[in-house]
């Protein structure tokens, strides 16, 4: 697979002081959705805007396919489509002549039979003579990604693309996103519904206070750092736990009617069915069994708090 | 040279003054129209002859002049600012447009407009009072490196604002002063000795003394000393922001 997006060593440091970016090194592979995962603050944003040339870098390169952001501006930024994590709109432009002109500003002939295309796939058809300032708020973030679509981007980011947005517009917007891996289109996106991710996404890559702490297919993240817990029903309440279960580290619901084994499904020897030897063993009866997987959301939540 | 974009930024900016016709040209007009009123028609019946030619057409150009500099600098400086206010400047930003071409639209869009206006005025004026045009073509230059400088000034004014308050400031307590002071509406040979010289430190007595040279023949300064200054003020502001680009001053962090 070939590297749409490559970042070495990428800092960046504000003028007030602030470092939003520690040493950042991703490379962003052609075709895949790449989710940026990381709490508010944690230099989502401020890694787009430095590849899409909306901040300068403090010290580190980026080419976006095999062009330099700075020396090969014009060919990196043709690449790419941005959609912002703000409503920022014009007031009082009509929908068409907005989309038009972001078609133009990237040096694309006009082309009015891709932006009705565009416009209709994001069901914006209708609004297309409307002034922007009367559009909904969803509607306005349809606009927006009309726009970076304008121009037919080869890589297209969504920064926060479903903050605030309703079920609808959320399904939508997931029903695009494959779309455009169908087409080929490289797609990252930052959130921190880590649903989202969840549900889009080929890679995660997780950020927090300015560092890429790991980056990894979202299959083997979730199989990875998964923890898989076992919960056994019992027959009649019990009091304490036996001693000779204390080597399995259960836990015991409020109630008494369950236990509760963590264990990690990769490993061969997980125990599972040591315990419920076990628990016969020790002439403790259960009336039923489940097992829960933990979500990339407990994941991620693991993850940034260990660094904490 | 992404001229797609150029044309992109220009008709965008085109058609905002198509919008907003009654501020950008209908108010000019009327203004212009009262002044003709009352210092052509009113008061200049009884002032005499200004080197031989009426007042009512010997402030045609200073008139002009004054319409030019404030709506070059109004136009430019909103023109920018709006997007930086409302964040739509990402888009720009983002785009492969080069600073040049970004300057190019805007600017060239600001001084159409301003151009336009002047135009307009002059055939509005041409309505109140006789007029002469002894140098058309060195007209047409003051007027175009005029527009063109003062827009360049507005879209300075309009990257340096952090407010709206701050885009009035400049025009208002600056440019008008100025172009009051500069010999709009008088020849500043009217003047006693000493502001005479001072005068001469009010750069807009040189853009309006060739204006007016090339209407009638008559100037306070010689007319190649009007266009070395004007040409001055151009390649000054072609400096600055050409600096602005450079730092990437309040545009990227």
């Amino acid at each position: 697979m070939t590297t749409m997006i490559s970042i070495s060593n990428l800092s960046k440091t504000y003028d007030s002081g602030f470092q939003a970016l520690k040493t950042v090194n991703l490379d962003i592979r052609r075709g895949e959705i790449f989710a940026l995962l990381g709490p508010n603050g944690a230099g989502k944003t401020t890694l787009i805007s430095i590849v899409c040339g909306l901040v300068n870098a403090s010290t580190g390169t980026v080419t976006v396919g095999g062009h330099d952001i700075v020396t090969d501006y014009r060919a990196a930024r043709e690449l790419i489509g941005l959609v912002p994590q703000e409503l920022t709109t014009e007031a009082f432009e009509t929908v068409f002549s907005a989309v038009s002109f972001s078609r133009g500003l990237f040096g694309k002939p006009a082309n009015p039979a891709h932006i009705e295309k565009v416009l209709r796939s994001l069901s914006l058809w209708d609004k297309r003579n409307s002034r922007i300032m009367t559009l909904s708020g969803g509607m306005k973030r349809r606009l927006l990604i009309a726009k970076a679509l304008s121009h037919e981007p080869g890589i297209l980011f969504l920064d926060e693309p479903t903050a605030g947005v309703d079920v609808e517009l959320r399904r939508d917007m997931w029903a695009l996103v494959s779309e455009l891996r169908r087409q080929g289109v490289t797609v990252i996106l930052t959130t921190h519904y880590i649903e989202e991710a969840e549900e889009m996404a080929d890679r995660i890559g997780v950020i927090t206070r300015g560092e890429i702490i790991l980056v990894e297919d979202k299959a083997t993240l979730m199989h990875k750092l998964g923890r898989k817990q076992l919960t056994v029903q019992l027959q009649e309440a019990i009091g304490a736990i036996p001693e000779t279960l204390s080597g399995y580290g259960l836990e015991r619901t409020e109630d008494g009617h369950a236990l509760v084994f963590t264990y990690d499904a990769e490993r061969a020897q997980h125990g599972v069915a040591e315990l419920l030897r076990d628990l016969a063993t020790a002439g403790i009866a259960f009336k039923d069994v489940n097992t829960t997987q933990s979500s990339l959301e407990d994941i991620f939540v693991d993850l940034v708090k260990e660094e904490r | 040279m992404n001229l797609h974009a150029i044309n992109a930024i220009y008709r965008f900016e085109m058609a905002r003054a198509r919008r907003t016709l009654t501020q950008s040209i209908i108010s000019p007009v009327i203004s212009t129209s009262l002044y003709f009123v009352v210092f052509g028609a009113a008061i200049g019946s009884r002032i005499p002859h200004v080197d031989g030619v009426s007042y009512g057409s010997f402030i045609v150009p200073g008139l002009i002049m004054l319409a030019l500099l404030t709506q070059s600098i109004a136009n430019a400086s909103f023109g920018i600012y709006f997007p930086r206010f409302t964040g739509t400047i990402y888009e720009v930003l983002s785009a492969p447009v080069s600073y040049l071409e970004i300057v190019i639209a805007y600017v060239g869009a600001a001084a159409t407009k301003s151009i336009i206006l002047g135009l307009i005025i002059l055939a509005t004026a041409a309505l109140f009072v006789p007029l002469t045009i002894q140098h058309p073509l060195w007209m047409l230059m003051f007027l175009v490196l005029t527009a063109v400088t003062f827009s360049l000034l507005g879209f300075i004014i309009g990257i340096w604002a952090d407010g709206f308050e701050k885009l009035q400031l400049v025009p208002m307590l600056i440019v008008t002063p100025l172009t009051f002071l500069g010999g709009s509406f008088y020849s500043i040979s009217m003047l006693p000795p000493f502001w005479q010289t001072v005068t001469l430190f009010n750069p807009v007595v040189y853009l309006v003394s060739g204006f007016r040279w090339s209407f009638y023949g008559i100037a306070d300064v010689s007319p190649a000393l009007s266009l070395g200054m004007t040409f001055f003020f151009l390649v000054a502001c072609i400096v600055i922001v050409g600096w602005i680009f450079r730092t990437g001053y309040r545009l990227k962090p």
